[in-house]
């Protein structure tokens, strides 16, 4: 006899939800506890401010340049440093994707993320600084007269960005860039197209929406800079980034109330330009990017 | 009205040539092809026959030879600036521009008013019969209709030359058939000057004016389909044109171009090619049409059937002798496996090549 009503084990199982599913449970519990609690706690707690009404930290933050203004020099940093990164990357990636040997350069290209930011920060305020050698190499060869000025400041900071970011960014492009038909690059060539206009009209619309997310990871990674904003930048004037005034409201001033209130204003910003980055990956052709039946 | 543009009399390859290290994929292919001609470059895998069109097209650079058209050198030149017009396997139209920006890119590159380049992309779009697929993206298409789009978009420069790459393999077989009438119709209709590589003899049988076979990167014979599929001068290309049978044996008789050959005690006639002197050794090779089951046991060969196949007029089968070699014959009326069974050879037919 056939049993009118399906099982609700059976119709669990058509909404896609049977045994398996449990093996999510413990990512479920990760994230609330890791994630949604904290940001949850940090978001209330920035509504107590120690004096004045609910809003009080967030109108302290924009009435005081001292504050306000981070969030313009953490954005002068974020944004030219994803910017030159994906220039970088992507001429890197066409060419990387030519080669033979692949490995081997994309092992040097990515070696840098295994250094760690303060690894990085000492090599280059032994290489960038007045008494290092590409100072002393220039002065040797008379190209300047004294050492350049490029750690303990915005280059330093800069630089450092540039040189832990870029792995991230390069091994996204590339794979990216090798995910599209060769054979769209030989169709364009035949068919009148020179290099550039090759770029142009096959390879830059059909990467846009990689590149898209390439930025935003890249952004996020840059914006969040804090280590070398201290050790290579100088932490109070240039380089005093978001995440350093976060630092010295929580343990310098111990008001985690405003701490949290300035981690709130750092997610705010980075969402907007996360979502204007996505916003404008919606303008293009998203699908798959093979020249025909695979 | 398109044209099979550009006024050239002939593409010249003159010992043109490819290596990869110390492997030659194509050595010294000399061609010429006349304005107006389809030709095809047939071969199995791993002839040469893509790595012809690759440096025909530019793609890949020759490393010896050249190749003119008329007075003008190519290759040296890239492949933009060659002007030629290219059909893909795998299609390879651009997935994020509509069916006709597609057609309209090379026109685009070129830098053509709009206003002409739409006239001409809305012509050859007509030609392949995609009037109103236009403004559709590839993906939205049937593999048969991206091929068309593909063609369109060789065809709309008006190039002296279009390259097709096995355009039809990636079909299914009654999509194959069409496009394959497609292509003849638009051939006829435009005159454009064609080389395409293919793989299957049939393909290349119905659309070429000329086929060139290749093997090992040489042109092993080229001719007219009929000259080839008759007159194969090779053993590999009558392999190639149907001819499934190779019985070896001996040459015991030859009078000018006929010849004798024992079979295992079974006499088979046919013409010579190549040279063999009598008491040789030498290959009998036969489609699997000219050979028939017969009542009469003389002369005949001896086999015993392995399996026979239904083919709707009829019966296709495959039997083995006693000496293992397997022979692929037609019979009117069905034959039981494993019952041994009598097998005449169409001496008029049959070619006999030296071992």
């Amino acid at each position: 006899m056939a049993d009118p009503q399906p099982s609700l084990r059976q119709r669990l199982a058509l909404r896609g939800i049977d045994g398996v599913t449990l093996l999510a449970l413990p990512a479920i519990l990760f994230v609330l506890a890791v994630f949604i609690y904290p940001f949850a706690y940090g978001l209330l707690l920035s509504f107590e401010p120690k004096e004045g009404g609910a809003l009080a930290n967030y109108q302290r933050f924009f009435s005081d340049p001292f504050l306000y203004r981070t969030i313009a020099t953490t954005l002068w940093l974020a944004i030219p440093v994803t910017v030159i990164s994906l220039a970088l990357a992507v001429p890197i990636a066409l060419r990387v994707r030519l080669m033979t040997r692949q490995r081997l350069l994309t092992t040097i290209l990515v070696l840098p993320v295994t250094l760690g930011t303060v690894l990085v920060a000492e090599g280059l305020l032994n290489y960038l600084g007045p008494q290092g050698w590409f100072s002393r190499t220039l002065m040797l060869f008379g190209v300047i007269e004294h050492p350049l000025k490029l750690t303990n400041n915005y280059w330093g900071v800069f630089a450092s960005l540039i040189i832990t970011g870029f792995p991230f960014t390069f091994l996204l492009t590339l794979s990216y860039v090798t995910g599209i038909d060769p054979a769209l690059e030989h169709a364009a060539a035949t068919h009148g197209a020179g290099a550039w206009q090759r770029f142009r009209h096959v390879f830059l619309p059909l990467l846009a929406p990689g590149l898209a997310i390439s930025a935003c990871l890249s952004f996020v990674q840059a914006f969040a800079v804090f280590p070398s904003a201290i050790l290579l930048g100088a932490p109070a004037g240039p380089t005093r980034v978001i995440s350093i005034a976060a630092y010295q409201a929580a343990f310098e001033q111990y008001d985690y109330s405003m701490a949290s209130a300035i981690a709130m204003i750092m997610a705010a910003v980075q969402m907007v330009i996360v979502v204007a980055i996505l916003a404008f990956r919606n303008l293009f052709y998203r699908g798959s990017t093979a020249g025909g039946k695979g | 009205m398109l044209l099979a543009s550009s006024q050239f009399d002939e593409l010249r390859l003159d010992r043109m040539s490819r290596s990869f290290g110390t492997v030659n994929a194509l050595k010294d292919i000399s061609l010429t092809i006349r304005k107006g001609e389809f030709i095809a470059l047939l071969g199995p895998s791993g002839c040469g026959k893509s790595t012809a069109l690759n440096c025909l097209a530019g793609l890949l650079a020759t490393t010896g030879g050249s190749i003119y058209l008329d007075d003008r050198r190519l290759d040296q030149l890239k492949p933009e600036d060659r002007g030629f017009g290219m059909v893909f396997q795998n299609y390879a139209l651009f997935p994020h521009m509509t069916v006709k920006a597609n057609v309209g890119f090379g026109l685009k590159m070129r830098g053509m008013a709009k206003a002409e380049a739409a006239r001409r992309v809305d012509e050859a779009l007509a030609l392949v019969r995609l009037e109103t697929q236009g403004n559709k993206l590839p993906g939205q298409l049937s593999g048969g209709q991206q091929q068309r789009v593909a063609i369109a978009r060789a065809i709309v420069i008006e190039p002296p030359l279009v390259l097709m790459d096995e355009p039809l393999s990636n079909l299914d077989a009654k999509l194959r058939l069409e496009m394959r009438a497609e292509i003849r119709r638009i051939h006829n209709q435009l005159g454009a000057t064609t080389v395409y590589v293919t793989h299957d003899q049939d393909e290349a049988l119905s659309l070429a004016d000329r086929i060139v076979v290749l093997r090992d990167g040489t042109i092993r014979q080229m001719g007219s389909p009929r000259d080839l599929y008759e007159n194969p001068d090779h053993l590999d290309v009558a392999e190639f044109m149907g001819y499934r049978n190779r019985l070896a044996g001996t040459l015991v008789d030859r009078d000018g171009a006929r010849g004798t050959v024992d079979v295992g005690g079974v006499k088979l006639s046919g013409t010579v090619r190549g040279d063999i002197a009598t008491g040789g050794s030498a290959i009998v090779v036969a489609r699997s049409d000219d050979i028939t089951v017969t009542d009469s046991k003389a002369n005949a060969l001896a086999a015993t059937v392995e399996t026979i196949e239904y083919r709707g007029r009829e019966y296709v089968g495959t039997a083995r002798k006693a000496d293992s070699a397997e022979v692929v014959f037609h019979a009117a009326r069905p034959v039981s496996v494993g019952n041994p069974v009598s097998l005449s050879v169409d001496a008029g037919r049959t070619l006999i090549f030296p071992a």
